[in-house]
């Protein structure tokens, strides 16, 4: 039941050969289970069958929306009325949300049942899922090495089939990432694609939410549910959204498959190498011309990003104060000292680090040198892109340079952290959408992603293509060994 | 770019994060790191380049001026730490 895909599993609960109490209930029973993975924050299981009861009673009545009853896991980042919604952090660790994010009140509008708030690297600032205050996931192919981050427990969740599919957001990669890492579908949008509205921020030029699920099918099918304008969401686009699902199995025959040979180059694991290229001879006998392109910028991203990101988040989470919300420190003589004992005891040494970072960068005399120099090398970096879409359809390449690495192998050396998401971060400082699929399995049974970046809202295309391989290959369909039954 | 422990000082004060001594020779230090590797921006010229402070480079969309949300001070001063006659309660700061 857990291996079903959500087309399956709709199929199944219109026909009424199975009920969303059952469905919930199975995924209930695979998380506690598996609860040594630490995949979820919170898990309500009173609240979500009480859920499912409601979704029952309106396949009953012949009424579903697409997804009604599936049950959803959501990154611990988006606000769940009634529900801690912690962040991964210690100073969110008592906040009670007193309303739903717009993917949630999405979500629940269709009576999809909420199966539990997802592990996460604090704040979102990890590529690991080692920062949070809830301590590490496990990923589900190999326990010793991590998921990925910052999405990780919605990464882990679905590759170990806990659920049938999760919620995540993406700064600089941390949907896609972790995706690549678990061996799962993981596609950030396009940035203004899908609301922001109740999504704790990180870095708001940059922050998009996007769904995690086992196949690209399936991230047609929740995106079709969460995207659109939002009137809440200031930096919503008002633009139509598109039939995902029409286009999927389309002819790419002639369509032209961009490779920028910066994303070839040093650093690239040989292994990950030979699992992309013979995807992507996979595009070939399947009609698509393989063609090279040139990002010039592209090894300046890392650099540019940490400077914009932790700017934006050092003005994010100075709401974060102890006075409307959240933790407060228990001993303070005056209010100056109430802010910096809150803040030092509720945020980790990572979200410390990327505050200081920011602050530095934004403050006078260095303002220029850093935060404005970044936000030109940002244009460039669009402008990159935007010449290379003018000769290719679609950009290729590996997610990540290497496979899933051990827990504690990074955690020393923040700029090797960094370095993981040196091929995703370019689509979120250009705003362009952009996929990881499973493409295979390295030497040592790791799973590989590839990661396909398309034009700015050209969300059918990048779903086209990530289809196209999966109809053909089964490295989608494949679980970690110990979570087939 | 190495920063002394005045400046990470400065730069916690700012940021309003109590930090104790071992605390800031350790964020010199990452700081200091980081920061180099920041550097590697100044490689690319950019001279006439407009910054680019957003996907949607600046065309931010405006809306009318109306009053659209209903009071719901209830139920946020519920998860506050401490208030009072609906009022957030802080440390005196006024004598």
């Amino acid at each position: 039941m857990h291996t079903k895909s959500l087309t399956e599993l709709s199929i199944d609960l219109i026909q009424q050969k199975l009920s969303s109490t059952e469905l919930t209930q199975h995924f209930l029973e695979r998380i506690d289970l598996h609860r040594q993975l630490n995949a979820f924050i919170t898990v309500d299981a009173e609240r979500a069958l009480d859920q499912a009861r409601a979704a029952d009673r309106r396949l009953g009545r012949g009424t579903p929306a697409p997804l009604t009853g599936i049950p959803i896991a959501h990154k611990d980042i988006f606000c769940t009325e009634g529900m801690l919604t912690s962040c991964g952090s210690r100073i969110l660790s008592n906040f009670v949300s007193p309303y739903n994010a717009t993917m949630i009140e999405k979500l629940r509008q269709q009576d999809t049942v909420i199966l539990g708030k997802t592990n996460m690297d604090e704040f979102a600032m990890g590529s690991s899922n080692e920062t949070s205050y809830y301590g590490p996931v496990a990923n589900p192919w190999d326990e010793s090495r991590v998921p990925g981050g910052s999405s990780g427990g919605s990464a882990a969740a679905v590759s170990a089939g806990l659920a049938p599919a999760a919620t995540g957001t993406d700064t600089g990669g941390s949907i896609r990432q972790p995706a690549s890492f678990c061996g799962v579908t993981g596609f950030k949008p396009s940035y203004g694609r899908v609301s922001r509205y109740g999504m704790v921020a990180f870095a708001s030029s940059l922050d998009q939410a996007g769904p995690l699920t086992r196949s690209a099918q399936d991230a047609a099918l929740l995106l079709q549910a969460t995207a659109g304008f939002d009137p809440r969401d200031s930096t919503s686009v008002d633009r139509e959204t598109p039939d995902y699902t029409a286009t999927l199995t389309a002819d790419i025959s002639g369509l032209k498959i961009g490779l920028p040979k910066q994303y070839f180059g040093q650093g690239l694991d040989g292994q990950v190498e030979l699992v992309v290229r013979e995807a992507l001879a996979h595009y070939e006998a399947l009609g698509a011309r393989l063609m090279d392109v040139d990002l010039p910028n592209s090894a300046l991203c890392v650099p540019c990003y940490y400077v914009l990101a932790p700017s934006e988040a050092s003005s994010n989470l100075s709401r974060f104060d102890g006075v409307r919300y959240g933790y407060r420190t228990q001993q303070y003589d005056d209010l100056t000292q109430m802010y910096a004992k809150t803040r030092a005891e509720g945020f980790g040494a990572e979200v410390k680090r990327r505050i200081m970072i920011g602050t530095y960068a934004l403050s006078a005399g260095y303002y220029d040198a850093y935060y404005l120099k970044a936000q030109k090398l940002r244009r460039l970096i669009a402008d990159d892109f935007r010449r290379a879409f003018e000769q290719c359809d679609v950009i290729m390449g590996p997610t990540t340079p290497t496979t899933a690495f051990t827990l504690g192998e990074k955690t020393d050396d923040p700029i090797a952290m960094y370095l993981n998401d040196i091929y995703t971060i370019s689509a979120n400082l250009a705003g362009l959408p952009a996929i990881s699929i499973p493409a295979g399995l390295s030497g040592d049974g790791m799973p590989v992603g590839l990661h396909i970046i398309g034009r700015y809202f050209d969300e059918p295309q990048i779903l086209n293509f990530a289809h196209r391989l999966q109809m053909g290959t089964d490295w989608h369909r494949r679980s970690p060994p110990g979570y087939t039954s | 770019m190495a920063l002394d422990h005045q400046t990470v000082r400065e730069i916690a004060e700012l940021a309003h994060l109590e930090l104790d001594d071992s605390e800031i020779d350790q964020h010199a230090d990452e700081l200091s790191r980081i920061l180099g590797f920041i550097e590697q921006m100044n490689q690319v010229d950019t001279t006439g380049v407009e910054p680019l402070a957003h996907p949607h480079d600046g065309r931010l969309r405006l809306r009318d001026d109306q009053v659209t949300e209903s009071d719901q001070r209830a139920s946020f001063q519920r998860i506050a730490p401490a208030t009072e006659a609906g009022l957030y309660l802080v440390p005196r700061v006024i004598e």
